[in-house]
């Protein structure tokens, strides 16, 4: 099997199989929050992407180059909830000097993602698993397109719903939930894919 | 004494962090297989609480205002540093099933929401009440989430079996799936009974209950975790 078909796997089990939200719960607060609309999720799943993405790369050059040679792995948690906090503040200036555009498109979402616990989840668990660089980055762009996927889905979802006919009871909250538990069921049967 | 008993009774009962204000909801349906794995997540959250609620608080005068988040963050993540340490020396096999999720206790919104919304404002024993409330608040939620999916997923109890031989265990509750479908249950009877709870309140509020992440202080429910005295 060469590179590429193991990265194209690597990445749909990430994306399908072990999905950040359905099957690992990573991420709900947004994926239950900002799920109303399909273009404020896409946003949404967007800037979660461009952050999983930078965010595991740095906190992987800190963990090898710094953390690991003098010994303060102890200090994981602490050193990366710090470094992606200040790296979506940076993020956000610096789209908002360099790219006006996406930072209409986006601005509003990238300070929700400092609390988001797949961002920190990826970093450390790819640190914990002990990956290579090239390991770690697959398996984080799969997690956030993972992520992606869920979040556009459960949003054209819950636009239709709009228009039917909820028991009084279930609506709002309780038949999102019902849904994101029938999505986890469908997403269940990529388990046997790979 | 009565401020304690006050904040205890708020904590459990009238704003339950699980039932009552929705926050935390990543580790609530993440570890709930089980009731072990729910006490074990619980209390662990709860020790945070308690120590981050009563530093927060002693520190509440030197903090600036302008960097007072990012040094709720240090606080908090130096605690569960300590907890995570610990538990892997002493507790070995609930750290191995909890695993990931204990480190991301940093991001619990609870955490955060406690440290902003009282432990910054009032005296240390106070807050240390507070964080002793609303951690045993949601250790009980997640201890009942997790034995009411343990004992109709799997059929035991704190790892006894409690259900009859002939009992055709409902797999479905202790896996992914299952912790949705609980949580649905349990959102939808609040609304049967008009219990309160973040998901029902009335039309018109567009946010799901991170007050942490949030940061709109016109908000309904941001005032009443305010006005919680």
């Amino acid at each position: 099997m060469n590179t590429f078909t193991k990265i194209l796997i690597e990445v749909l089990a990430a994306s399908l199989v072990n999905n950040v939200v359905l099957s690992r719960f990573l991420g709900l607060c947004p994926f239950l929050g900002v799920s109303k609309k399909t273009a404020t999720a896409v946003g949404m799943g967007t800037s979660v992407t461009i952050v999983v993405t930078i965010s595991s790369a740095v906190t992987f050059a800190i963990n090898k180059f710094l953390l690991i040679p003098l010994n303060l792995t102890y200090l994981r948690t602490i050193v990366y909830i710090l470094i992606i906090a200040s790296l979506v503040q940076s993020i956000e200036i610096i789209i908002r000097k360099k790219i006006p555009s996406l930072y209409n498109a986006l601005g509003v979402y990238l300070p929700l993602i400092t609390t988001n616990c797949a961002v920190l989840g990826v970093c450390i668990d790819s640190a914990q698993k002990s990956m290579t660089f090239l390991e770690t980055m697959v398996y984080s762009v799969g997690t956030a397109i993972g992520f992606l996927i869920a979040i556009v889905l459960m949003s054209g979802i819950r636009e239709k719903l709009e228009f039917c006919n909820v028991p009084k009871t279930f609506r709002g909250m309780p038949i999102v939930l019902v849904i994101a538990g029938l999505m986890a069921i469908a997403f269940y049967g990529f388990t046997g894919a790979l | 004494m009565r401020t304690l008993f006050e904040r205890l009774y708020n904590g459990i009962i009238r704003e339950n962090p699980t039932f009552v204000l929705m926050l935390g909801m990543c580790p609530t349906l993440a570890v709930t297989t089980s009731a072990i794995n729910g006490l074990g997540m619980g209390l662990s959250t709860c020790a945070v609480l308690i120590m981050s609620n009563l530093f927060v608080s002693l520190l509440r005068k030197f903090i600036p205002d302008k960097v007072r988040m990012p040094a709720y963050i240090v606080i908090v993540a130096s605690f569960v540093t300590i907890v995570d340490l610990l538990m892997q020396a002493y507790v070995r096999g609930l750290y191995a099933s909890l695993g990931l999720y204990i480190p991301l206790i940093v991001v619990n919104c609870i955490i955060l929401g406690r440290a902003e919304s009282y432990a910054s404002k009032n005296p240390p024993l106070a807050s240390l009440a507070d964080g002793l409330g609303m951690g045993l608040g949601f250790t009980a939620a997640l201890t009942i989430i997790g034995a009411f999916r343990e004992l109709f997923g799997a059929g035991t109890l704190f790892g006894f079996r409690i259900m009859p031989d002939g009992y055709e265990p409902v797999s479905i509750l202790i896996m992914a799936p299952g912790a949705f479908f609980v949580l649905a249950i349990i959102t939808a009877l609040q609304n049967k009974l008009k219990a309160p709870s973040a998901t029902n309140r009335p039309e018109g509020f567009k946010c799901n209950g991170e007050c942490s992440s949030c940061g709109d202080s016109g908000c309904m429910i941001y005032r009443r975790t305010e006005e919680g005295k």
